[in-house]
């Protein structure tokens, strides 16, 4: 494991470990799904299976919004920026995303005129600033950054800002959860769940996943040994037979969730009757529309969208690396035709995507062993 | 955009509901408090932001943690890019133009 010296207290950090290989029974298997994307990060940049017994599998969930999202909806938003009255907003991480005709950051060098913003609240700036011209702004993200569109179109009705609208992408992480639940080819044992969606749903919305499905969840930090916490916690349930959402975040996350954020959320958000998630396929309630009072700020409402419908390449394996089924190397195009450099598949653009983090971490130390003479 | 950024309350913006100065790693922005509002933060108080807008507050113990888990993610100067790329702290200079 990398940087243990710099943590607050290897010591705890060999306990714990410890505590994991006494908890984990040989005879067994465990599959431990990190659904939220920064765990995934974490895992490889801190080295965490290296010091995790091998009957231990961390599995990498669906909580990469840049990866779930289908290249089709990237091309809709870019159609609607093909009207030189529309600048396209949207966060760096989308930026090299590629659509069929290529990213937002090509179309930028093509003409378009595209603009990074780093929140919400600078897209509706650039609005106010620009009155003879549309900002869109292209926004994704789960229940953590879904608060900050909605406060912003809320503001834009408010400040009665009509050249500004929202191509909402919002997914939620409950749906997905399910989804991956109900597939026939996953079989889990636990979830370590997502860290700063949980600051926003709080730990409720988790209850089915133990009570319903029988699976134990810990709502886990980001360290190194919060992660190796939130294990010897689940191994403890999953030792004494039971299953409840437990909280290892508490000092971020309260059980509540944030009311405020709920609030906006509700009031410019409804939920899609189904929306499709790359990899994943259609999945019922599992995503946000602006709501019929917004419909306004609504650029699904307000433009023409052409609503594509792409399939991913068939040699890039994505949907089976998303859901866990295969592991990122193992699929075909895995560092030869698709890097971070040159991304096919949306896991290999995001840092938190599956696919980069192994490149990054695991596929680049391996190669760099292997380059190393053998004399 | 995932990247959750420990800041501190430096002062609440004078005639604005919800704009805070915070101060992240020694760079003074502006964030929204509009998602506390049940709770407001006041000056002092640490907070997590996510893209411009404070959703958590914290103890500044955990405001230290979280600066060292982005910086041991390799994500600390990717945040400080990001903090000072908002653009909000022009908005209330904006109004007062306009009005």
């Amino acid at each position: 494991m990398r940087f243990v010296d710099e943590f607050r207290d290897p010591d705890v950090i060999t306990r714990t470990c410890s505590e994991i290989r006494r908890l984990a029974d040989p005879k067994r298997h465990y599959r431990i799904m990190e659904v939220c994307g920064g765990h995934t990060h974490a895992i490889y940049r801190f080295g965490l299976k290296d010091v995790l017994p091998e009957n231990i599998e961390l599995i990498h969930g669906p909580g990469c919004p840049v990866c779930v999202l289908p290249m089709g909806r990237i091309d809709d938003g870019l159609s609607i920026a093909q009207d030189p009255n529309v600048i396209f907003a949207a966060f760096g991480d989308m930026m090299r995303v590629p659509g069929t005709q290529g990213s937002p950051l090509e179309h930028k060098a093509r003409g378009m005129d595209v603009r990074i913003v780093y929140s919400p609240a600078d897209a509706l700036k650039i609005a106010k600033a620009n009155p003879d011209k549309h900002v869109m702004f292209f926004a994704i993200g789960f229940e953590t950054t879904a608060p900050s569109t909605a406060l912003t179109l809320i503001r834009a009705k408010n400040d009665g800002i009509h050249n500004f609208s929202v191509f909402c992408n919002h997914v939620t992480i409950i749906p997905a959860i399910r989804a991956i639940l109900d597939s026939p080819d996953m079989r889990l044992d636990a979830f370590i769940g997502p860290g700063h969606v949980s600051t926003v749903i709080g730990c409720r919305p988790y209850e089915w996943i133990a009570s319903v499905e029988n699976k134990p969840i810990v709502v886990s930090g980001f360290e190194p040994l919060d992660m190796l916490q939130s294990i010897v916690m689940l191994l403890r349930q999953l030792k004494a037979g039971h299953s409840k959402v437990e909280n290892q975040y508490k000092r971020v996350v309260p059980w509540e969730g944030n009311r405020s954020a709920l609030k906006a959320m509700a009031e410019a958000f409804q939920l899609r009757p189904y929306f499709e998630w790359r990899g994943l396929g259609f999945i019922s309630q599992s995503a946000l529309r602006v709501r019929d009072e917004y419909a306004e700020w609504d650029s699904e409402r307000r433009f023409d969208v052409p609503g594509v419908r792409v399939t991913d390449p068939r040699a890039a394996q994505c949907g089976e690396v998303l859901k866990g089924v295969l592991k990122p190397h193992q699929c075909k195009l895995f560092g030869h035709e698709c890097t971070p450099e040159h991304p096919i598949g949306a896991l290999m653009v995001s840092s938190e995507g599956s696919c980069a983090a192994y490149f990054n971490y695991e596929h680049r130390k391996t190669a760099m062993v292997t380059l190393r003479p053998t004399a | 955009m995932c990247l959750a950024i420990p800041a501190k309350i430096v002062e609440l913006v004078p005639d604005s509901a919800s704009l805070a100065t915070v101060e992240v790693a020694g760079v003074r922005r502006r964030v929204d408090l509009g998602l506390l509002e049940d709770d407001m933060p006041k000056p002092g108080d640490w907070v997590l932001v996510h893209v411009g807008f404070a959703m958590s507050k914290i103890s500044e113990q955990d405001a230290i943690d979280q600066m060292r888990t982005l910086t041991m993610l390799g994500e600390a100067e990717q945040a400080m890019e990001e903090v000072q790329g908002y653009g909000l702290e022009n908005l209330d200079a904006d109004n007062v133009r306009k009005q």
